[in-house]
């Protein structure tokens, strides 16, 4: 019910960004008939319609996890933004082991398998990656490369 | 004979020694991921994807590639549903209900034989009908202006959406989002930016390989660590391989009619591979003598679901190939596969680039072989594979998705995107939405908008013309239909629950990630 209902109320505010920023849509002279804001206005309008409908008719609602789960899974999140935006400047190999022995803790808490799944897949998957696929992969920090 | 001479080009292409192996890879691979419980035919072809373009194959070999995994997947979903109780990929949920049963009778190795030669039988067929249907199909689009594609549009959304949901509001909502996100860019006919908030980043739109690793791969890993690993494979048996040609025999017209069922289901818009497995083992459920065998190791009750969802994995191809409308989540995403190698599915490809038609046929047929082949005697080494603990898969799986986002763009910023889609699509299927028809909004949400515009363009913005012939009168009121018969229908069709699945996530859409 709640989880319906708070998405519901979410899309509805998102629905009406939209459809004011479609309506701020620059138009060029050379448009076709119905332009670039038409579409874009009926979408909008679906998700309100729909929102609308979840608001007003919840389903029961799903299992949500508690407290420490959600933790977990926000760590996990966090783990991963992370990782997206390190792979680029410190290369493949060490933010590899990182998070891949970060998430296979998370799953079995034990951490000398965890630590070896984290060494295994990051020098393993650079090995597969770089060489048997021959992705243009970086495997060390850019600074140490030169 | 003109499907003779066709085939005999597309065997002519298929059959060179560098796509026949990327066949028996993609089987081995297919077979692999579909086994996997939480890894099915979506995410694993969508993970593919990124790393064979970047692998710099071309379009044939790409092709090949990915849908001999797309049919090595609906083979190995049901190595984990036999042996584990455990549907690998949700097209396999209802092979657990008598599979299993056979398994713990000691009868693993059995029902693993029948399933495998019920999966050949059901894919073969429905490749010859793919072979025999889509050049008719194909014909007819050909009548298709952008009038009857805009109904056409809205009639894989709407039966997609009603089929796949049980909740109509919900289902309109994760295609309208879909939509909504692929007007993310410039705007094809203007050339003005729609809904990028000035970054760069977006001028090119939302990269639909991104949308659909998070939504699908990304999501995944939170499932994954909330259950805590707990579908992890561990200590599978497997008795000795014989061949129960007893069975097999009694079970041939099951497999005929399981077929027959499954291929149409595939066909339909929106129904896809588990929906055929499941009207097919009804079916067969419904006529039986014996329906009290039924659920408790019934041999027939694992050739019908394996047929019908292989029969219609094939049948799916249909609507992509002739219309470029895709009639699941995975062939959604071998929609992708076709749009990133710069390939329009329709009626135009019949004629165009007959050789990637015909050559995609062909090596459906070749993918089946290997994959019989290599499903009956080797079916050990997928078993001993299965059994890798998940602390290794799922770190394994992410990085892969990383790596292959990575290597398309080398960007952070769609990496970061990717995580996004991943929590999106764990909010929504918490929530209950489904995620397939936000993939397809995003995949197709341009070529709507198009063909709205150009029917205006050509009625000069009267809209009455989007009703103006009989084709795209009959594709609406399917559409319709296809919508809110379900709602009434959703009494009948309530699945039978399937012990492994009255706990898991993917439980609640039938049509969902097939």
């Amino acid at each position: 019910m709640r989880g319906d209902r708070i998405f519901g109320l979410v899309m509805i505010f998102a629905a009406l960004g939209y459809l004011l920023s479609a309506a701020g849509i620059e138009t060029s002279f050379l448009s076709d008939p119905i332009g670039p804001r038409v579409f874009p206005y009926i979408i909008g309008g679906v998700i309100l319609v729909s929102a609308v409908a979840m608001l007003l008719q919840p389903d029961p609602d799903a299992d949500w996890p508690r407290s420490a789960t959600l933790a977990k899974l926000a760590l996990t999140l966090a783990l991963l933004i992370l990782y997206a935006m390190s792979v680029r400047p410190l290369g493949f190999i060490v933010p590899t082991m990182i998070a891949a022995g970060v998430l296979s803790f998370q799953i079995s808490p034990r951490p000398v398998p965890a630590a070896l799944t984290g060494a295994g897949l990051g020098i393993g998957l650079f090995l597969v990656f770089k060489y048997a696929l021959g992705l243009g992969l970086v495997a060390l920090p850019r600074a140490l490369m030169g | 004979m003109d499907i003779l001479s066709n085939l005999a080009l597309g065997f002519s292409i298929a059959l060179t020694p560098t796509t026949l192996f990327l066949a028996i890879v993609g089987c081995f691979l297919g077979t692999i991921i579909g086994a996997l419980p939480g890894l099915g035919p979506s995410n694993g072809v969508a993970l593919m994807i990124p790393i064979s373009f970047t692998l710099g194959l071309d379009a044939m070999s790409a092709l090949v590639l990915l849908t001999a995994v797309y049919y090595g997947c609906m083979y190995g979903g049901r190595i984990s549903s036999i042996l584990l109780n455990i549907p690998g990929d949700e097209p396999a949920m209802m092979t657990t209900l008598d599979g299993y049963p056979m398994a713990k009778q000691g009868r693993a190795g059995d029902a693993l034989a029948i399933s495998a030669v019920a999966s050949f039988v059901g894919a073969f067929l429905a490749t010859v009908g793919l072979a025999l249907m889509a050049p008719l199909l194909a014909r007819v689009a050909y009548q298709f202006g952008p009038a009857e594609y805009f109904a056409l549009y809205m009639l894989a959304f709407c039966t997609l959406g009603g089929l796949g949901s049980n909740n109509q509001a919900k289902a309109a909502m994760a295609a309208a989002l879909g939509l909504a996100l692929a007007m993310v860019g410039l705007d094809k006919t203007t050339g003005m930016p729609r809904f990028t908030f000035g970054n760069m980043h977006l001028f090119d739109g939302i990269d639909f390989l991104v949308a659909i690793v998070g939504l699908f791969a990304v999501a995944e890993v939170f499932f994954f660590i909330e259950s805590h690993g707990k579908n992890s494979a561990i200590g599978v048996k497997l008795g000795k391989l014989t061949m129960p040609w007893k069975d097999l025999f009694a079970a041939r017209w099951t497999m005929l009619r399981s077929t027959l069922v499954g291929f149409i289901a595939g066909v339909l818009p929106g129904a896809g591979a588990s929906l055929g497995s499941f009207l097919a083992y009804a079916g067969e459920k419904a006529i039986a003598k014996d329906k009290d065998t039924f659920g408790k190791g019934n041999p027939r009750g694992v050739a019908a679901p394996e047929a019908g969802n292989n029969a219609a994995a094939g049948g799916a191809l249909i609507p992509m190939l002739t219309l470029g409308v895709p009639g699941s989540g995975t062939t959604a995403v071998l929609l992708a596969l076709l749009l990133t190698l710069n390939i329009t599915p329709g009626p135009l490809l019949f004629t165009e680039r007959p050789e990637i038609v015909w050559g995609l046929i062909a090596s459906l047929f070749i993918a089946n072989i290997v994959l019989l082949v290599m499903n009956i005697p080797m079916v050990r080494v997928f078993v001993y594979i299965l059994s890798v603990p998940g602390y290794i898969l799922l770190p394994g799986i992410t990085m892969i998705a990383f790596v292959g986002i990575f290597s398309l763009t080398g960007s952070s910023f769609d990496m970061l995107m990717m995580v996004a889609f991943g929590v999106l699509g764990y909010v929504l299927r918490k929530l209950d939405i489904p995620t397939v028809p936000v993939i397809l909004g995003i995949l197709l949400g341009n070529h709507m908008e198009d063909s709205l515009r150009r029917a205006m363009v050509l009625s000069d913005g009267d809209w009455t013309y989007l009703f103006s012939s009989g084709i795209s009168i009959g594709l609406w009121t399917a559409a319709v239909l296809g919508f809110v018969a379900p709602m009434f229908l959703r009494h009948f069709l309530k699945k039978p629950q399937t012990p492994a699945f009255a706990t898991e996530h993917m439980a609640d859409h039938i049509a969902d990630k097939d």
